[in-house]
């Protein structure tokens, strides 16, 4: 996007405000000015009436002045045809020059300007700076938790020996809670192949321009759930399954969870 | 004579040493490799002109724009999920590459290689312990993510692909925490992967056959630990490294990141 100094968007301000206080004063002479448009000078009102009067006449004299009438047809070509006309050319101003204010455009008649400004800062310090920080703190309780807390590793893998309760990694254990209920393809495939899919298609179904909350009630509730019923089935999938995939209270039998 | 000499006042440790940098950063050497406008180089100052050549003349422009909205460097906008998530990716790297010197991949030496890593290797036992709650980590700060990214409905145009992308790369997170979980060859490991693989087999029409060409066997053994380790180390890195460069370019060709609210 298209990016406005702040030093410009300032003077632009004070511009308008300037221009706030003085347009009380500017109505008055423009009302007064109607019903003709204000804006186009008097002087060039008059000599395009003129021009149409001269029109007028030519059309009646036709033979005599045709240069004239082709003058005033192709305005461009004025300068060119002027001395075929002989004298002073019909478009020429009260001080005999020859330009025309063909017409005047407004801004924003044409061009449509699209980029509005954006409030915007350096990347760096601000952002990179903030980065770093993140980062070196991300760092930081890495290795000050991997030095007080170790990995698991347990005995060595024995097919012949599966304990109990086996557990999937704690992403997985909202599917292996799930297969306490459920046909293993619908709690393995079905479920979560449908998850994933609506998630992928989310932006394509949520047809609401806004992005402000008071206006995605709805998908607010509807994502909370969603999320909240994953995070539900992994933490009881996590804490509250023993033996045989029983359910147990952490604070009677104690955990049955590795990381 | 000494009087003269005495005159002109001696250098103090501190002309000293600004005279030493500013001859450093003077040499030809520094200057080739701090490209103009880098905050290392002679003659830094803080101006606007020089914080947008920062950007502009370091590799950094690759990652990010010389300005960003000033509502997107808000740490409580997007709490720096998204720049954790990757930052936990590289920390992963390598810490990964560290544990790759002290292992082989066969059933009989993986769970040995892993115990001397932790008792003979200087620094193993921290390093594996990293790269272990890194990986965690991660997975839970891509979550996290993607929960920040739909509340804040950054996903609406023209962001919606961006949003697919991110799914997939949540999907490829989620299989290089599982396929890393088979490397220790522990009961852990076989066990949590046999109830994983278990659930994939009940795919329709082709379950079975994926599941076999993922277990190079009916049932977990070493060609296992061989694939997947290959997927964790090489495979699924080099995917979502694709992916990553996608989702990073079009951050910015979307805009930047969404919002104000």
């Amino acid at each position: 996007m298209t990016e406005i100094p702040e030093h410009l968007l300032k003077r632009a301000a004070a511009a308008r405000e300037k221009s706030a206080e003085a347009a009380p004063a500017a109505e008055a002479p423009a009302e007064a000015a109607a019903p003709s448009d204000s804006r186009i000078p008097e002087a060039l009102l008059q000599r395009s009436k003129a021009a149409k009067a001269a029109k007028a006449g030519g059309d009646a004299e036709a033979p005599s002045a045709g240069g004239a009438v082709a003058v005033a047809e192709k305005v461009g070509a004025v300068v060119a045809a002027a001395p075929a006309g002989g004298g002073v050319p019909i478009g020429a101003g009260p001080g005999g020059h020859t330009q025309r204010l063909l017409t005047v455009v407004k801004s924003g008649s044409i061009q449509d300007v699209k980029a509005t400004p954006v409030d915007k800062v350096h990347t760096w310090p601000h952002l990179l700076a903030a980065e770093f920080v993140a980062a070196l703190a991300m760092t930081v309780f890495v290795t000050i938790f991997s030095v007080f807390v170790h990995a698991p590793l347990l005995q060595l893998a024995n097919t012949n020996l599966t304990p109990n309760p086996s557990k999937a990694p704690w992403y997985f254990l909202g599917l292996q809670e799930l297969l306490t209920t459920f046909h293993p393809m619908v709690a393995g495939v079905t479920l979560p192949g449908v998850g994933l899919i609506a998630l992928i298609l989310a932006p394509y179904l949520d047809r609401n321009p806004s992005n402000k909350p008071e206006d995605r009630k709805f998908l607010y509730g509807l994502f909370t759930v969603f999320l909240m019923f994953w995070a539900v089935l992994v933490l009881i999938g996590s804490f509250f399954r023993g033996p045989g995939f029983n359910f147990v209270l952490p604070w009677v039998e104690g955990l049955f969870f590795e990381l | 004579m000494a009087k003269i000499i005495d005159d002109k006042p001696r250098p103090t440790v501190k002309d000293r040493v600004n005279t030493a940098v500013g001859d450093v950063q003077g040499s030809q050497a520094w200057s080739s490799i701090f490209r103009p406008g880098s905050i290392f180089r002679k003659g830094y100052t803080d101006s606007p002109r020089n914080r947008s050549y920062v950007i502009m003349n370091s590799v950094l422009y690759h990652l990010h724009p010389v300005k960003v909205k000033r509502h997107a460097v808000k740490v409580s906008y997007t709490l720096c999920l998204g720049g954790l998530s990757f930052f936990l990716f590289i920390l992963l790297t390598v810490t990964g590459i560290f544990l790759m010197f002290f292992y082989r991949p066969e059933a009989t030496a993986a769970w040995n290689d892993i115990q001397n890593l932790q008792t003979s290797v200087t620094f193993g036992l921290l390093v594996r312990n990293m790269h272990r709650w890194g990986a965690h980590l991660m997975v839970l700060a891509v979550f996290l993510h993607m929960a920040r990214v739909f509340y804040h409905g950054a996903y609406k145009p023209p962001r919606e692909f961006n949003w697919v992308i991110g799914v997939i790369l949540l999907t490829l997170t989620l299989l290089l925490s599982f396929t890393g979980y088979l490397l220790p060859w522990d009961q852990l490991a076989l066990w949590a992967v046999t109830v994983g693989t278990n659930m994939m087999g009940y795919t329709p029409v082709f379950g079975q056959e994926v599941r076999f060409v993922l277990l190079g066997g009916a049932e977990i053994g070493s060609e296992t630990l061989l694939r997947w380790y290959v997927l964790h180390v090489l495979f699924l890195p080099f995917v979502i490294v694709i992916f990553m460069a996608i989702h990073f370019w079009r951050v910015r060709k979307d805009g930047g990141i969404s919002g104000p609210l």
